[in-house]
């Protein structure tokens, strides 16, 4: 049998862009939950931070060891190791929801370092001068450092956009769908490379338009 | 202390910790108090302690010991609340503004009434009054990245005064200024003193800006203050070394060492300088213990001037004629309160 070079994907496109649907529901899930886990966790690294608002040993300790020892872990290995919680919450360690819900957790501890490293970024001078203004420590967190800090924070998040499709084309190894695992199963395995390349233009795009749309939304923030 | 003083300090003394080393004492021992209705100045390098000093006032920072009463109140002992409540009613401006870049110029002012819980309509009132004080108001909606370095300042003030507190401390508020916006924000500090009836400390390292807005001065050196009192008496007979530099570096009516080289140079008699003052006849008194000494006298340096409105300054004589002459008029002219130093 003689397959010609896009053979293989012309005759796929369902798949395709079956695959396609898979990768932004598993990108656009874990940013929003990893968005919202790391938010809280970096906004708590901040703030227990000794000598900051709500300075506080034992939770900035560890806070910060779960995440120096969680985020270093190759991401491959992480999906194996989180298995049984995978199970506990989501039921099954296989398949597009599992998955999802691994790389989620995984992001959000790289969304906790960003978040406190642009909150940290914040000029003191600024939290100083709410203190005089006799604001609560709760206002000038959220009214004062948060939102001065929300120009880094969204391009970090943008930054983080990219590990996380990274991440979901990686759990296409473990069978969690999405491009990752549609440029495996019909492309390399099948020495499809047409299919391995549209799944890479397929990914470049959702990148660069994640990037863009973060970009724009950074600088809005920022007003500059 | 005065029964009219709204800050008073007593016995204060911080010191900081710095890693495993020893404490750096950065306020020793100050007792000082600002009154009702003045500008008091603390003048000093850096590193003499006065940011530390203005933030003990609204307890941005705690005293390692003594007390610190705003309105009577010790500031040291208040809960979080309460601590709130008091820092409403105390003002503070910044060397770096320290405005936020997250809201307009009218979200500034306003923030600090938002914080203290004050409604939409007055906050909106009371911002656009205070926009035209500082004379912002066409810029309410441009961001503070947008503002020269005197505008972000003015807004800073606007900001300082949105809950009309009675107090403003204003920590180097000019220092990171050119001198025509420091003018500017001068002028307008003063405004807020004399049109506001606003008590100021105005903490500052330029003897200029003392001169220009401030009622009464204290000289800091080593966290300690080692001169107080009215910026006419310190200008015109500062007691310590500290506070002699100072007077030096905003006026130029004592010559400079090299200036003093030049003058010897040319005038080989004995060089005494006299302090001018508001003392009437000062001159005809000068005029007449040079004469009956008999002693001839050449005006060789000197200016004469106005400090907080009252005559000041300093005029530099060469006096010629025998050492028992100089000596006879020198001490007629001390014998009726007039200072006068021989130069060195």
């Amino acid at each position: 049998m003689t397959v010609g070079f896009f053979d293989g994907f012309l005759g796929s496109t369902d798949v395709f862009v079956r695959a396609i649907g898979q990768t932004l529901f598993i990108v656009s899930i874990a940013m929003v939950v990893s968005g919202l886990v790391g938010l809280v966790m970096g906004v708590a690294l901040y703030a227990t931070r000794p000598g900051n608002l709500f300075a506080n040993r034992l939770v900035f300790g560890v806070l910060g060891l779960l995440v120096n020892v969680i985020r270093p872990i190759p991401f491959v290995i992480f999906l194996l190791a989180v298995g049984p919680l995978q199970s506990l919450v989501v039921g099954t360690t296989i398949g597009t929801e599992a998955v999802t819900f691994a790389i989620a957790i995984a992001a959000g501890f790289a969304v906790a370092r960003i978040v406190e490293q642009s909150l940290v970024g914040v000029d003191p001078g600024v939290v100083e001068a709410a203190r005089a203004m006799g604001a609560s420590r709760a206002a000038i967190l959220f009214g004062v450092v948060v939102r001065e800090g929300l120009g880094p924070l969204v391009l970090g998040y943008t930054f983080i956009f990219v590990g996380i499709v990274d991440m979901s084309a990686q759990a296409g190894l473990v069978g969690g769908g999405g491009l990752g695992d549609y440029a495996i199963q019909y492309g390399s395995q099948r020495y499809d490379w047409g299919v391995v390349y549209a799944a890479l233009v397929a990914i470049v795009a959702i990148v660069v338009l994640g990037q863009f749309l973060g970009n724009r939304l950074a600088r809005a923030v920022m007003r500059r | 202390m005065t029964g009219d003083a709204l800050v008073e300090l007593e016995g204060v003394t911080k010191r900081f910790q710095r890693g495993s080393g020893a404490a750096v004492t950065a306020v020793d021992d100050v007792t000082l108090s600002v009154r009702r209705g003045e500008v008091l100045a603390v003048i000093g390098y850096s590193g003499a302690g006065k940011s530390t000093l203005v933030r003990l006032v609204n307890a941005l920072e705690l005293p390692t010991s003594g007390t610190v009463r705003v309105a009577g109140q010790d500031v040291t002992r208040l809960g979080e609340k309460e601590l709130r409540a008091a820092r409403a009613g105390i003002g503070m401006i910044f060397q770096q503004f320290n405005l936020l870049s997250s809201r307009t110029v009218a979200g500034n002012v306003a923030y600090p009434l938002k914080v203290a819980g004050v409604g939409r309509a007055e906050r909106d009132r009371r911002t656009a009054e205070l926009l035209d004080f500082v004379g912002l108001l066409d810029r309410a909606h441009a961001h503070p990245e947008q503002l020269s370095g005197g505008q972000k300042q003015r807004v800073g003030i606007a900001r300082a005064l949105a809950t009309s507190p009675p107090l403003l401390l204003a920590d180097e508020a000019t220092s990171a200024l050119d001198p025509e916006t420091t003018e500017e924000v001068l002028t307008l500090l003063k405004r807020v003193n004399t049109e506001l009836g606003v008590t100021v400390m105005l903490i500052t390292h330029e003897m200029e800006a003392v001169r220009r807005v401030a009622d009464r001065v204290a000289v800091m050196e080593g966290g300690r203050v080692v001169e107080l009192g009215d910026v006419y008496d310190v200008f015109t007979a500062p007691q310590t070394a500290a506070a002699q530099r100072f007077v030096r570096s905003a006026t130029h009516d004592r010559p400079s060492p090299e200036a003093l080289a030049r003058l010897r140079e040319h005038h080989p008699g004995r060089l005494v300088t006299v302090r001018v003052t508001d003392r009437p006849r000062l001159q005809q008194t000068v005029d007449a213990a040079f004469r009956d000494a008999g002693t001839g006298a050449e005006l060789v340096f000197g200016g004469v001037g106005e400090i907080r409105e009252r005559r000041a300054g300093s005029l530099t004589y060469e006096l010629t004629g025998d050492d028992a002459a100089v000596r006879r008029a020198l001490g007629a002219l001390r014998d009726q309160g007039v200072v006068v130093e021989e130069e060195e």
